[in-house]
């Protein structure tokens, strides 16, 4: 596998997710785009994890706490060969294994989000069980960043620096809106860097709609020795689509036929 | 049944029959928010220090990191005062633990009055109302030392889901023996009565026991049941009590509303309507004041759950 596959597999990534949120009539197809890149990324680059063995105790671990992208990680998972992409198409429906909000129903899926601020210490949980079993499997969580207004994760995120998990991995989906305004504007965040340095983390600063260096830096992964590593993905939030990008009424929004069309058109130019 | 009365720490007990699960099975952590000493954890941490996760005073952080462990394979059990541990931390016994069918024991210290004169604060008086509304997830009550010890072994046996009410602090007879089995999910007949059935859970269940030997002085034989599990609860035992006595008490230290009262008035209404005593703190937070005159407050020891019985029963 090779970097340079990336953008159309991200490309592929997002004409699924538009396809599901579409024909469901549901999800978040904003939040999906935004994400599509780093899951991409992580699933086509990144993790050791297996469609034939879902549950091979010595997976990497990944948990999608940005639960809100879930139309974008169940098709990257489809495109990994996880669920077959025909049943995409049950998204949200009666009896699907597919709920809006990422449910482990599905194998490969490692937790079930959509309550915020509980994957990342359900990631540092993983960390330390991968620790004592002394296994050097790697723990990758994804978050939104409105998300880091809940509380639970600052507490997660102080015991992940003194425990110095350094086989953690915490990337956030940096594109600076929530569902009613910007983050600043509703509970500011910034600076976000300083922040998880000051609690003891090593940080990184990556363009998350750039795949080839997103694969550089989760490789780079731990950023410093005995520290948790956090990535933050500079991002925008609809991305890809142009009426979409950084409209807050896309946040559940849906797309007429016309505008499906034109965003698939617009993947491909 | 009586196989001992002397008084003894339920806490203590389930904690070292732990212990001595944790020596077999080396898949048992704890994790826990401070205060180990107080939830009996310290010596777990001296024997396995690797397999105590102390996170500090950060419940929510607490079940999610649990949660977490047992996608490692480990077997959580969570020790924490039960007033924190199930208020503070609901959403993530609800989702990360039910909701994932995540094998963790959520083991609430301190439960009931036990804090005293610490106050509302500190009581955990609704936590049985608030654990068994939460689908899969089994909410246990343990009544003495031995029991205490039984369920931690069924515990560390069983899978799955489970939130259990440990006494501490307060000193309970003991009513079962050593060798005594914790069979999750049934109700346990302590005293054979036909009158009227006493229904207990955790501190309960002694405190019906001897409410039960005052009323068999003034000629009323009533039966005592204990309720170890709360919820699923056991409605055969509950329907058998109303067909074969035609008359249920329930008393606990918890608010009467929506905890062993309301399970087994549930199960009652839904089988064979009788009527039903409901005895525990109403609807109102305790004043100020050690956990003994607390129960005595609100009439929660043996003599004044008698006196509230024989009037009830007219």
């Amino acid at each position: 596998m090779t970097t340079t596959d990336l953008p159309q597999h991200a490309r592929e990534v997002r004409r699924l997710a538009l396809t599901t949120v579409h024909r469901a009539s549901a999800g978040h197809a904003a939040a999906d785009m935004s994400a599509a890149d780093i899951l991409t990324t992580l699933y086509w680059d990144f993790l050791e994890v297996d469609p034939e063995r879902p549950a091979d105790p010595e997976r990497d671990r990944f948990v999608c706490s940005k639960s809100h992208a879930s139309a974008a990680l169940y098709s990257v998972l489809s495109t990994r060969g996880f669920l077959p992409e025909q049943e995409l198409d049950s998204f949200g429906q009666p009896g699907s294994r597919l709920c809006l909000a990422v449910s482990c129903r599905l194998p490969g899926v490692e937790m079930s989000t959509g309550a915020l601020g509980h994957g990342l210490p359900f990631a540092v949980g993983a960390a330390l069980g991968a620790r004592l079993a002394g296994s050097s499997r790697r723990t990758v969580v994804l978050t939104g960043d409105g998300e880091l207004q809940e509380g639970s994760n600052w507490e997660a995120v102080m015991f992940a620096a003194t425990r110095g998990l350094d086989n953690l991995i915490l990337v956030v989906d940096r594109n600076r809106v929530q569902k009613g305004a910007s983050t600043e504007e509703i509970n500011a965040l910034e600076p976000l860097e300083e922040k998880f340095r000051a609690f003891g983390w090593a940080v990184r600063d990556v363009d998350g709609h750039d795949t080839a260096a997103l694969s550089e830096s989760l490789a780079a992964a731990p950023f410093a020795p005995g520290r948790p590593s956090c990535l933050l993905a500079e991002t925008v939030k609809g991305k890809g689509v142009s009426f979409m990008e950084n409209d807050l009424s896309w946040h559940s929004g849906r797309m007429s036929e016309e505008q499906f069309q034109q965003a698939l058109g617009e993947l491909e130019a | 049944m009586t196989s001992s009365t002397k008084p003894s720490e339920c806490a203590a007990a389930f904690s070292a029959a732990l212990l001595e699960r944790g020596v077999e099975d080396e898949r048992i952590v704890i994790v826990i928010n401070d205060s180990a000493e107080t939830h009996f954890a310290t010596e777990f941490a001296t024997r396995f220090p690797e397999r105590v996760f102390d996170v500090g005073i950060a419940e929510q952080n607490m079940v999610g990191v649990a949660a977490g462990l047992t996608n490692a394979g480990r077997v959580p059990f969570v020790h924490s005062a039960s007033c924190f541990l199930t208020a503070r931390a609901m959403e993530q016994i609800k989702a990360d633990v039910a909701y994932a069918n995540a094998n963790v024991a959520l083991c609430g210290f301190v439960s009931g009055l036990a804090y005293g004169a610490l106050g509302g604060t500190h009581h955990s008086t609704e936590d049985l109302a608030w654990m068994r509304a939460i689908p899969n997830l089994r909410v246990m009550a343990p009544a003495t030392a031995n029991d205490s010890a039984a369920a931690a072994r069924a515990l560390a046996a069983h899978e799955g889901p489970a939130f259990v009410r440990v006494i501490s602090k307060t000193l309970v007879p003991e009513i079962f023996p050593r060798e005594h089995e914790f069979v999750l999910d049934r109700a346990l007949t302590v005293r054979e009565g036909s009158e009227v059935t006493l229904i207990g859970t955790g501190l309960g269940t002694t405190r019906l026991l001897g409410a039960a030997e005052i009323l068999t002085a003034a000629g009323i034989e009533a039966r005592v049941v204990h309720m170890g599990t709360v919820s699923p609860i056991d409605a055969e035992a509950v329907a058998s009590a109303a067909a074969e006595t035609g008359r249920i008490v329930v008393a606990e230290d918890h608010v009467v509303s929506g905890g062993l009262g309301g399970a087994v008035a549930e199960a009652v209404v839904q089988s064979q309507p009788v009527p039903m005593l409901l005895l525990g703190v109403p609807d109102s937070f305790a004043p100020i004041g050690p956990a003994e005159w607390l129960h005595e407050h609100f009439g929660l020891t043996a003599e004044r759950l008698a006196e509230r019985i024989t009037e009830w029963l007219g």
